[in-house]
């Protein structure tokens, strides 16, 4: 679903946020990056939404090659996205419903099939009894779930996480989890961006380590020996 | 939590079809002027006191043209009135000026020709100076044969030709033309003309950069919602059309605002105008503002409302980037 070959990306101030990195997400597979501030997280985000682009290499979505894009195609690219934040960036003038239907609304879905794409969002997280509220009334755990209901409402084939977990309780963050496996396991391609160890540590997936802009682990393998690699603790 | 135990649907992402697309594009230009409206009335203060800036920068312009306007079909009537005042040698007969002026009557430029013979001149100087008794003192008339000329054009230009022609007429003493009146009155009217399009353009750009601020401020109070917007896949269009309506909004508003201003303070002067001109002796009353221009100045408005959002757009939307 991702394909990065040898993307390197160094900006204005001289700083290299990437160097040479190549990994592949395929569908269906859920993925952890981490790595410590500054390591690259966010610039590797910020390339797949091409809020940045690369000084070098090539990243790929689907078969599509990012390079090839112009600034008009970017909002169809983000379309084919589910962004996850840790702040949820949800909008507190209008209600659940209507931030959880705001891509179909800019994609063009036709209302009637608004309604009830929305509620299947909401539905899947739970959410269904509290769509006419302000997402200002709901609980931390409630309102990421919103935007995660919202990432997911068109049904991208690709999901990003920003710290999802990173303002929850083990037991909420145990629920995010769970939603994120549901749909790693109907092919979306996840990948979750985090701090959190003992997250890491619980579910055993691919987990990508970033250290000053290169990757230096890739693999199923315990995330306990890169945790002491880049933790310092 | 597996609250909804639906089977797995695949991950296809969703599509939608060319006529989707163009209701929604439809719709969301409808959703768009709701929303616009929506927040002017959302933040009534500030919105009024535009559409009020707006409104008294056009009033000042469009009052001012119309008054104008006003002003040249009124001097139209006293141009009618221009004529030569033609004094003949003081021994021209009486038959002799009268052939004169009908010979004159034919030629061009000369609508009309008006004899007015020794005799008519000194019983009308009588009348009207009060100084008949000093008259009846002298042996002789003193007042010349006159023939009023009465151009056909109101031109200072061929008033001036024809005083020139006639005053080289053997029989011809002075032909007289104060233009110098009828020359200055156009100047006025060129120079008004000239200042009011000035006056125009300063605050035609005067309620632009209103807009450009208003806009630039709302931008600035939306900026969280931009940013989602674009993270979800919104087209530059999409964002920034609200924005355009909200500016075509404000302008148009304040042009109908400018036409209420307008349109009472003609009300407000036209009583006491009217009565000025009947002391005058003018048939002519004061008049409004022609339809075209009711109709026209809220477009022209409304669109220099859109130019002004769509700089402010183009300038600040770009700084808004996603961020995380």
């Amino acid at each position: 679903m991702i394909k990065f070959d040898r993307v390197s990306k160094r900006y204005a101030s001289g700083k290299d946020a990437l160097r040479r990195v190549s990994f592949e997400l395929p569908a269906g597979q859920l993925t952890f990056l981490t790595g410590h501030s500054g390591a690259g997280k966010s610039t590797l985000l910020k390339l797949i939404m091409m809020i940045e682009r690369p000084t070098q290499g090539q990243i790929f979505v689907g078969r599509q090659n990012l390079n090839g894009f112009g600034n008009r195609h970017i909002p169809l690219l983000r379309r084919k996205i589910g962004m996850v934040h840790q702040n949820h960036q949800l909008l507190f003038d209008r209600s659940v419903f209507d931030n959880v239907a705001l891509p179909l609304v800019i994609a063009g879905f036709p209302k009637a099939d608004i309604g009830k794409r929305v509620r299947a969002a909401l539905d899947k997280v739970g959410l269904l009894s509290k769509e006419k509220q302000n997402p200002i009334m709901l609980s931390g755990g409630e309102q990421q779930r919103v935007g995660i209901a919202r990432a997911v409402v068109n049904k991208p084939p690709l999901l990003l996480a920003d710290e999802p977990t990173g303002n929850l309780d083990p037991a909420l963050s145990a629920e995010i989890m769970d939603l994120f496996h549901d749909f790693a396991r109907v092919g979306v391609a996840v990948l979750i961006a985090t701090h959190d160890l003992s997250l890491i540590a619980r579910y055993r997936h691919r987990l990508l380590t970033l250290r000053e802009g290169n990757l230096i682990h890739d693999g199923v393998e315990s995330a306990t020996p890169a945790a002491g690699d880049w933790y310092g603790a | 939590m597996a609250r909804n135990p639906k089977r797995p649907a695949g991950a296809r992402s969703a599509r939608t079809s060319l006529g989707d697309h163009f209701t929604a594009w439809r719709h969301h230009h409808r959703d768009s002027l709701a929303d616009a409206l929506g927040r002017m009335r959302g933040t009534p203060g500030s919105t009024l006191l535009t559409i009020l800036v707006i409104a008294i920068a056009l009033a000042l312009p469009t009052g001012l043209s119309v008054l104008l306007d006003n002003a040249r079909v009124i001097t139209q009537g006293w141009d009618g009135r221009a004529h030569l005042s033609v004094f003949l040698k003081m021994d021209i007969k009486e038959e002799r000026q009268r052939a004169l002026a009908k010979d004159w009557a034919a030629l061009d430029g000369v609508a009309d020709t008006e004899v007015i013979t020794r005799q008519q001149a000194l019983d009308e100087f009588r009348e009207q100076s009060g100084f008949g008794d000093v008259l009846e003192a002298l042996p002789d008339n003193p007042l010349p044969p006159l023939i009023v000329v009465f151009p056909s054009s109101n031109e200072p230009e061929a008033l001036e030709a024809l005083q020139q022609r006639l005053s080289k007429l053997p029989e011809v003493d002075l032909a007289q033309l104060d233009v110098a009146w009828v020359r200055r009155l156009h100047a006025i009217i060129e120079l008004g003309q000239r200042l009011i399009g000035v006056l125009t353009l300063a605050l035609a750009a005067a309620v632009v950069l209103v807009v450009v601020n208003t806009v630039r401020l709302a931008i600035e109070s939306r900026r969280e919602e931009i940013v989602v917007i674009k993270i979800v896949g919104g087209t530059d269009g999409f964002v920034r059309r609200p924005f355009l309506y909200s500016g075509f909004c404000c302008g148009f508003a304040g042009g109908l605002g400018a036409l209420i201003l307008v349109g009472t303070a003609l009300w407000w002067l036209g009583e006491p105008v009217n009565q000025l001109l009947d002391l005058y002796g003018s048939e002519y009353s004061l008049t409004g503002m022609s339809p075209a221009t009711a109709l026209i100045l809220p477009l022209f408005s409304g669109a220099l409302g859109l130019l002004g959002a769509w700089l402010a757009v183009s300038r600040h939307l770009g700084e808004i980037e996603p961020q995380f």
